[in-house]
């Protein structure tokens, strides 16, 4: 969603001195408390609302009891990063409650349980005490369910206070609890009575609010990882392998949910045309991928980055051996076990050169919600086009966040198979051909598949030297001509893999490149730079290896700022690599602290260096 | 690759093929390798048995025995993958073509060291796969290192004394959960062939830990993995023989001698008894008898256990009849219609 789009939409004049659908909204509460199901409530009503939302859950690696925090973003003008400002903060874990507070913005609001009783030390805040406790017991809720519960007060404080419309929260409830009436009225119940209790005890004086608006019509709300496991049900997955690692687990999760749905109509004799398994380790789950892949299936595996580091070698094998597969890795922060439940962008470079000796990866870097669902089935199409894996990097704000995003779009080009040879073929031409021969001077061999029923169907497939007709060979002239082989497929790749994407202002001297969920916070520095008299081009890579337009985009302007979620700068290094005569117009915006990216930060790393 | 010549005075097989139709590439392994004799016998077993060569996929991991996959059945598909990761390989290539016979070919370093973990883990699954491990108890490739399946104890040229327990592949398969587990010596190249012909018929995983003597590294006297050994030391369980389906059983037995075990696809594994009254399914006593044959350092062989009630791992996910890799566009996008169902289903 890009913010000039949004700005088309008529909106609702301001009300005198309110702030009006432009501000942040912060929850702090206890993780395995059930405040997931609050927090989406809020972000659902409000999408529904028609005005532009996101949501981050901002948690920790634990099941049950560590802080954890939900922050929402509403923004009339479609500006959808998170910021480091919270006007309104909601506590509910004592352990945060201090920190919570002093992070108020000055002039916020700040909603707090009332059985936390602590020291409210500032005065430039409306504070507003929640009686959770005794709304929950009130709620007849059954104890179990009563700290579940409970979070609901907030929803109901929060709809008085910034003038959500209660039906949209009811709309959200449904939605969540599919339908069914008694959580639906056990939850909707406590909202109510909160909404009631706000309205006959608490003063409202706080500026914020919520007013309609029609800037989501046409827009779904969705996570990255269910449009990816989507976008590969499109594209025919026949096997996924996988082994459960968060942020990754939802998508083959997504698989195991989705596929029976959407793919029996269409099964030959209405039993499955897919299989799904968890394996034992990362090891295992790429091994089962490759093996299929070879078998000719439509094969894929998902993991985040500590599962990547276990695939490297079977990627190796795959690169080398030529078997396509496709590989999600939702990226979380490295290196090591790193922060398993936050984001980043670390996983370029390693994805990219995986594995020993020369290797050279295709990677598809999505840079929406609908853009997962679209390269969910183009990665096949690749993978199996190039006969080679093809790694989709997506990440842990993608994966495991709902987002407002275009609906997803079905597949506008049938199913590229690539270059297989079936029985007929082997037929016509007597036999005769070599699984590693480049006929078609494209660099991509024929390869035919176990379970053929003809006698020259055959070959062996190995990590081991061979030639042309895949026989083992240490032969230095074979090995250098398989490798330089191997070097002009991937040139190859470049006509295929998806082109950035390119948005211009007027007079812009300055370009900015980056890739994936950092979109929402550099459109909206851009914006903001724009409005300090920089206008900036913006470059979204979609791909390496890199189409001519990225080079070309480098040289059109005199910097290009490469803004990154990772230290050293990864997209900086391939693209200096990439175009080393360019390198010193490039310059790296490259920051990881495992929260998403701010338009703030981007926006004050650029005017650094622009002011010099 | 090669075209096929049939003279009427070749010996052809059911399936219409000669011998020479089952060869691979000539061994590079040393002479007199066990390794080299188990791939003579899985060529016999295939032609005997009629399998046509392109039903049949081949297998292996890292190390000499993983090598010998390109010495037999050359018109069969075959992936040399990684070490110690074949299991997880055979299984995601098995599900293209659920008609695929496998033939996983894997050593004692492959298996027991390196490769534990996909070991154990295939058995579980119960993948229809014959799973041949050329156990001996040595690293060939890398010059005689110890493998995890040496006897402890064992002295080493440059490597000293063996001074850990050594892992028993046979028992690892049974705790694991596999239905098929024998035991056998390349230096007894007919039971192997019998053994081979039983397993390839089992719908499920079929372990073969076969002891095949290194004669490079440990063929002395003294290791429990060298030919004098065994030929010593062989213990049969039975005398193996498998009866394809639709052959009669010709041998007559006496009331008693024999134990019958019907396969999955009809055929039959004749267990003629020996000093044993052995049977094969019983998991307790094949645990059993696998502890007293190593307290008396017995090279125990034969059909150690089998169960053919468990279904395998393509029997769980219910797939079409038509092979996986064959299905078309058609079968495998959902039509344009759902697009918009799927939209509604999201927020």
């Amino acid at each position: 969603m890009t913010a000039s789009h949004i700005l088309e939409h008529p909106e609702q004049a301001p009300t005198h001195d309110l702030i009006v659908n432009d501000f942040s909204i912060t929850v702090g509460t206890v993780n395995g408390s059930g405040s997931q199901t609050s927090n989406l409530t809020i972000l659902r009503a409000l999408f529904k609302m028609g005005v532009p939302v996101s949501g981050k859950n901002l948690f920790p690696s634990n099941i049950q009891g560590l802080p954890t925090w939900y922050t929402i973003r509403v923004s009339k003008q479609g500006f959808l990063a998170r910021r480091d400002e919270h006007e309104i903060v909601v506590a509910m874990n004592p352990a945060t409650f201090a920190k919570d507070l002093a992070e108020v913005w000055p002039g916020g609001a700040f909603l707090y349980a009332d059985d936390i009783k602590l020291a409210i030390n500032r005065t430039d805040v409306s504070v507003y005490p929640m009686p959770v406790k005794q709304l929950s017991r009130d709620s007849g809720a059954p104890t179990e369910l009563r700290d579940y519960v409970a979070n609901m007060v907030y929803v109901g404080v929060l709809t008085w206070l910034l003038g959500i419309d209660l039906d949209k929260v009811y709309q959200a409830l449904n939605f969540h609890f599919k339908g069914k009436t008694k959580p639906i009225d056990l939850n909707f119940g406590v909202v109510q009575a909160a909404y009631n209790y706000a309205s006959q005890n608490l003063t409202n004086n706080n500026p914020y609010r919520v007013e309609p608006m029609s800037a989501t019509e046409g827009y779904i709300m969705a996570d990255g990882n269910t449009a990816a496991a989507l976008g590969s049900i499109y594209g025919g997955v026949q096997f996924a392998a996988w082994y459960p690692i968060t942020p990754a687990s939802s998508l083959a999760e997504s698989l195991v949910e989705y596929l029976p749905i959407l793919r029996r109509e269409n099964s030959p004799d209405g039993k499955n045309t897919y299989a799904v398994i968890q394996a034992e380790d990362e090891l295992a789950a790429i091994g089962m991928a490759v093996g299929a892949g070879w078998g000719g299936l439509r094969s894929m595996t998902s993991t985040s980055g500590p599962g990547l580091s276990l695939m490297a070698e079977y990627a190796g094998l795959a690169y080398f051996a030529e078997v396509p597969l496709v590989v999600w890795d939702v990226q979380r922060v490295g290196p090591s076990t790193g922060l398993p439940t936050r984001t980043a962008q670390g996983d370029l470079t390693f994805t990219h050169f995986m594995g020993h000796g020369d290797t050279q990866m295709v990677v598809l870097l999505p840079g929406s919600v609908s853009e997962c669902f679209e390269f969910g089935w183009k990665a096949f199409d690749l993978a199996e086009r190039l006969q080679t894996p093809v790694f989709v990097l997506s990440d842990l704000d993608f994966g495991m966040n709902q987002w407002m995003t275009t609906p997803f779009e079905y597949p506008d080009t049938p199913m590229d198979r690539g270059k297989v040879l079936w029985e007929e073929d082997l037929e016509r031409l007597k036999g005769e051909w070599g699984r590693y021969r480049d006929v078609d001077g494209d660099g991509i061999p024929y390869r035919t598949l176990p379970g053929l029923r003809h006698p020259a169907a055959a070959y062996f497939t190995r990590g081991t030297g061979h030639d042309e007709l895949a026989r083992y060979s240490e032969d230095n002239q074979v090995w250098h001509d398989l490798l330089e082989r191997l070097k002009f497929k991937y040139e190859t790749a470049r006509q295929y893999v998806p082109a950035p994407v390119l948005d211009q202002m007027e007079n812009a001297k300055i370009g900015i490149i980056a890739f994936g969920s950092t979109l929402p916070a550099i459109e909206e520095a851009r914006y903001q730079l724009n409005e300090k008299g920089i206008p900036t081009d913006f470059l979204r890579v979609r791909a390496v290896p890199f189409t001519a337009e990225v080079g070309e985009f480098i040289r059109q302007h005199r910097y290009t700022y490469v803004v990154e979620m990772n230290r050293d700068g990864q997209l900086n290094q391939l693209l200096i690599l990439e175009y080393p005569q360019e390198a010193t117009r490039l310059r790296s915006i490259a920051f990881t602290d495992g929260l998403p990216l701010t338009a703030q930060y981007v926006r004050e790393a650029i005017l650094a260096q622009e002011v010099d | 690759m090669s075209e096929q010549m049939t003279s009427p005075r070749v010996q052809v097989n059911l399936a219409g093929l000669t011998k020479a139709d089952y060869r691979g590439n000539p061994s590079t392994l040393c002479q007199g390798c066990g390794h080299n004799s188990i791939s003579s016998q899985i060529i016999t077993a295939c032609y005997e048995l009629d399998l046509v060569p392109e039903n049949v996929v081949k297998f292996s991991g890292i190390g000499c025995s993983s090598k010998s996959p390109t010495y037999f059945l050359n018109r069969s598909f075959g992936f040399n993958g990684l070490h110690g990761r074949m299991p997880s390989l055979a299984t995601g290539a098995l599900f293209a073509d659920y008609t695929l016979k496998g033939i996983g070919v894997s050593g004692d370093g492959d298996s027991a060291s390196i490769g534990m973990g996909q070991f154990k883990h295939v058995m579980r699954r119960n993948l229809r796969m014959v799973y041949i491990v050329e156990n001996n108890g040595v690293y060939g490739l890398t010059k005689g290192q110890f493998s995890a399946t040496a006897d402890e104890g064992l002295m080493l040229k440059g490597h000293g004394t063996n001074p850990y327990l050594p892992i028993d592949i046979a028992w690892e398969a049974l705790v694991g959960n596999a239905t098929f587990v024998a035991r056998s010596f390349a230096g007894d190249p007919k039971q192997v062939k019998e053994l081979i012909k039983a397993a390839l018929s089992h719908d499920g995983i079929a372990v073969l830990d076969i002891i095949s003597p290194c004669v490079t590294f440990n063929n002395t006297d003294a290791s429990l993995y060298s030919y004098s050994w065994g030929k010593e030391h062989e213990v049969a369980l039975h005398e193996l023989s498998f009866v394809p389906r639709f052959e009669e059983i010709m041998v007559e037995y006496e009331e008693g001698e024999i134990k019958e075990v019907t396969m999955h696809d009809g055929s039959k594994v004749i267990l003629k008894k020996l000093e044993q009254d052995y049977d094969p399914k019983n998991r307790a006593e094949a645990m059993r008898i696998l502890e007293e044959a190593n307290a008396k350092h017995w090279l125990l062989t034969g059909l150690i256990y089998i169960n053919t009630d468990q279904p395998s791992l393509l029997d769980i996910y219910n797939l079409t009849d038509t092979p996986l890799n064959r299905l078309k566009e058609a079968h495998l996008r959902p039509a344009p219609e759902t697009i918009e169902k799927v939209n509604n289903l999201m927020f």
